[in-house]
């Protein structure tokens, strides 16, 4: 949603909307990824993406990923809102082309087919660090890590190969070098 | 081996150690444990409802009376769903309510057990946090953790929900050490250089305006105080906020009345034309704001808020200041004199052009109406009711409509914490029972709802509960027979087609009120209503007052939806030339 929350606030004027992405830091406990999806769906926020699981057992941390897009206001109001949710320790947002952050996602795809196109389809994957999880005679379960943009490409593609499924995450993000967000 | 408690038992050990005198509730299968409980604990008091939504609202009006958390107490299913809207009416408020439900055994969770319901799944969207205590061992930790989120930071309601046989299960119980900071959620986030900013922007400025709101009456008194010491110290005007109202004193002369859709023509005006706005503890409200592209339009603004996600929701500022608003206060209160900073004296010259403008709207009288020797005028009973009861300290709550906003209009506060209205969800039926809270609080202080029919209809069934405790609320009821600010959006957007805003078969209140056991007062003449009120303020128990008024009035001065401030309609016959047109239509 571009527009500010408000039945007032039917602005004239058009914000520009970019993509981010947002990570959670969070209390892993019964209903708290409710409360953060909950809240992106009750005040009208767009999740394209998403990943959860959790990083620290000992701690019993959480670190959940979103994929979001909005105007500068609306990606602060969402970074505000998460932090007043009690399980919420810390939340980083990166903007989707900041090149000091990695992003991934991982997708699955199963090809059906004669040994022919089962072979073009590895061919075509093998850029984006293809691996095989599962083969058979007539199918191949192929595993790659890229961005969504590529996998949406592949996914595409892979087609006229012969795929019959495609299973996939929500991106993951890093930053790069020896700093971590705090 | 220490001690062992039961559920119930620790439920109790919670609320004694967080010095809770009342609850307010309604038993049922699944919290019996609890009820069964009470008895052992001569401190705390149980106040019976009618109804679930009753005792939420009760709490409010005796957290918002008191500056004290409410606390609920409602049984599973049924319970829980009836006490939504009240949850979501503190929620939008800033109520601190902390709500303990009872929820079927856990083996049962799941199966659509009879009485259940996904009761935190329900609550999510309308508290600050809520658990489901799946294990006797958090039972404490997460009561007392309830009550610090409810009452720290900007307040609001939290949700326990404790299945049945958590309350039978026994373990120890310890009293609370000291308090862990919430994930390390400061409250007070401005620096020095804050104020001396916000100081430097009150020196250059020619058109300053204050403008304040719920956060202060949260703050706690000392912030009224801190308040007032800063617009003395100034010589600024300020406006206030429906939540705000008794903040500052509704008779000073540097009060320019409420703002907003209903608002004063002169407090508007002066939002829309300042070059400096200094918010304190409100939240820019669409109720407030109007149109927002056109609001105050040539100004800096600057935002003091407890809440961080407050801060350029809606209208984007120059200077924020987070943090408690009687610290911030209090912080530009002391560097005002200890630079010595006189701005009354060194502004005077700058701002009294701007006194003169405001002199000027002034003399619109915006809240000026028709009289009338044969109908009693709603704004003139609620003036009446001012005048001879303005010598008490009286407590008001209202309902929501036509009658809440004559009430802001006409009625004068001026202490804090006596003026309990649901503004942001705008409940009806919000007032009667919040008047029975409010009484709780204070027994012995005049609490007067003023209401609607229709609203107070929706909680009538309250006035048992006033009888059964002895409490004289008084419900004062502005009786036009219509859902008077329905009819009159009616009027204004959908060519007088008053769709189902009449009610046809109203009660007759004067035996409604004796079937409950209290006293009925009827007036319908302007020339009996002074002798009427005073019996009813006279009169030791509770009163429903069926006050007839004009059927026809509306409120004024208003802003149209979708119009900015500068341009109000004042009173009826300027309704034609500002109609309501496009895109305002659509708008709430």
């Amino acid at each position: 949603m571009a527009n500010p929350k408000s039945a007032y606030s039917v602005s004239t004027k058009k914000e520009k909307t970019d993509t981010h992405i947002i990570v959670v830091w969070v209390d892993n406990e019964s209903g708290v990824l409710a409360r953060v999806v909950g809240l992106f769906s009750g005040r009208g926020y767009n999740i394209e993406s998403l990943a959860v699981a959790e990083v620290d057992a000992k701690k019993n941390i959480s670190r959940i990923t979103i994929v979001t897009t909005g105007t500068p206001q609306v990606i602060d109001q969402i970074k505000l809102q998460l932090k007043k949710l009690v399980p919420v320790h810390k939340v980083a947002d990166f903007k989707r082309n900041d090149k000091g952050v990695i992003f991934k996602e991982m997708a699955l795809f199963k090809v059906v087919g004669n040994t022919n196109k089962i072979k073009k389809a590895i061919n075509a994957c093998k850029k984006y660090d293809a691996v095989i999880l599962d083969k058979t005679k007539k199918s191949n379960v192929i595993q790659i890590t890229a961005l969504r943009r590529e996998i949406d490409k592949m996914a595409k593609n892979l087609k006229k190969f012969g795929l019959v499924s495609v299973s996939r995450t929500g991106a993951v993000a890093m930053t790069r070098g020896d700093k971590t967000f705090n | 081996m220490s001690k062992l408690y039961s559920g119930a038992e620790i439920v109790f050990k919670c609320l004694e150690d967080q010095d809770v005198e009342f609850i307010f509730g309604y038993p049922g299968g699944a919290v019996l444990p609890i009820y069964d409980e009470l008895k052992n604990h001569s401190s705390i008091k149980h106040i019976l409802v009618r109804h679930e939504q009753g005792a939420g609202h009760a709490a409010e009006g005796y957290a918002r009376s008191s500056g004290k958390p409410g606390v609920v107490l409602v049984t599973s299913g049924p319970g829980a769903t009836n006490v939504v809207t009240a949850l979501t009416d503190a929620y939008m408020d800033s109520v601190p309510l902390v709500c303990i439900s009872g929820q079927v055994p856990t083996h049962l969770i799941g199966t659509d057990a009879f009485q259940e319901c996904d009761t935190t799944g329900i609550t999510r969207p309308c508290t600050k946090h809520n658990w489901l205590v799946k294990d006797i061992k958090d039972l404490s930790k997460i009561l007392h953790e309830a009550f610090r989120v409810a009452t720290t930071g900007r307040p609001g309601p939290v949700l326990v929900d404790i299945p049945k046989d958590i309350q039978f299960a026994k373990i120890g119980y310890s009293k609370p050490k000291t308090e862990k900071k919430l994930n390390g959620k400061s409250l007070n986030l401005f620096s020095q250089n804050d104020i001396n900013n916000l100081i430097d922007l009150m020196n250059k400025s020619k058109k300053p305006i204050f403008y304040s709101g719920g956060g202060v009456i949260n703050s706690g008194p000392e912030a009224s105080e801190s308040l007032r010491e800063l617009v003395q110290l100034t010589g600024f005007p300020i406006t206030s906020t429906l939540q705000g109202l008794g903040a500052y004193p509704g008779d000073d002369n540097q009060f320019l009345g409420m703002l907003g859709m209903h608002g004063t023509y002169e407090a508007n005006n002066a939002m829309h034309d300042c070059d400096l706005l200094i918010n304190i503890g409100a939240r820019f409200d669409d109720r407030i704001t109007g149109k927002i592209d056109e609001f105050s339009p040539n100004s800096k603004k600057i935002h003091i808020d407890i809440d961080p996600s407050s801060i350029n929701k809606i209208i984007k500022v120059d200077l924020a200041l987070v943090g408690d608003v009687n610290h911030v206060l209090k912080s530009i209160n002391k560097t005002l004199k200890s630079k010595k900073i006189d701005l009354k004296k060194s502004n005077k010259q700058k701002i009294s052009k701007w006194w003169e403008q405001i002199q000027k709207w002034r003399t619109k009288n915006s809240l000026n109406f028709k009289n009338s020797d044969e109908n009693i005028k709603p704004q003139h009973a609620v003036q009446r009711l001012y005048e001879l009861t303005k010598d008490k300290d009286v407590f008001i709550t209202t309902e929501v409509g036509q009658h809440q906003m004559w009430a802001a209009q006409h009625y004068k506060f001026n202490k804090p914490n006596r003026w309990m209205t649901s503004g942001g969800l705008g409940t009806m039926g919000y007032g009667l029972p919040a008047a029975v809270g409010v009484q709780i609080a204070h027994p012995k202080k005049l609490v007067i709802d003023i209401a609607g029919e229709a609203s107070v209809l929706m909680t009538m069934q309250e006035m048992s509960t006033a009888v059964q405790y002895n409490l004289p609320i008084k419900i004062f009821i502005l009786n036009n027979q219509y859902m008077g600010m329905v009819r009159q959006w009616q009027e204004l957007l959908h060519e007088k087609n008053y769709s189902e805003s009449y009610s046809e078969a109203l009660p007759d209140f004067i035996k409604l009120a004796e079937a409950y056991g209290c006293k009925g007062i009827m007036a319908d003449k302007p020339s009996e209503l002074d002798e009427k009120i005073k019996e009813m303020v006279q009169y030791d128990g509770p009163v429903i007052f069926d006050c007839r008024v004009d059927p026809n009035e509306n409120c004024f001065p208003m802003i149209p939806s979708g119009k900015p401030h500068n341009q109000m309609i004042l009173g009826p016959s300027e309704k034609e030339e500002n109609k309501i047109t496009g895109k305002g239509k659509a708008l709430v």
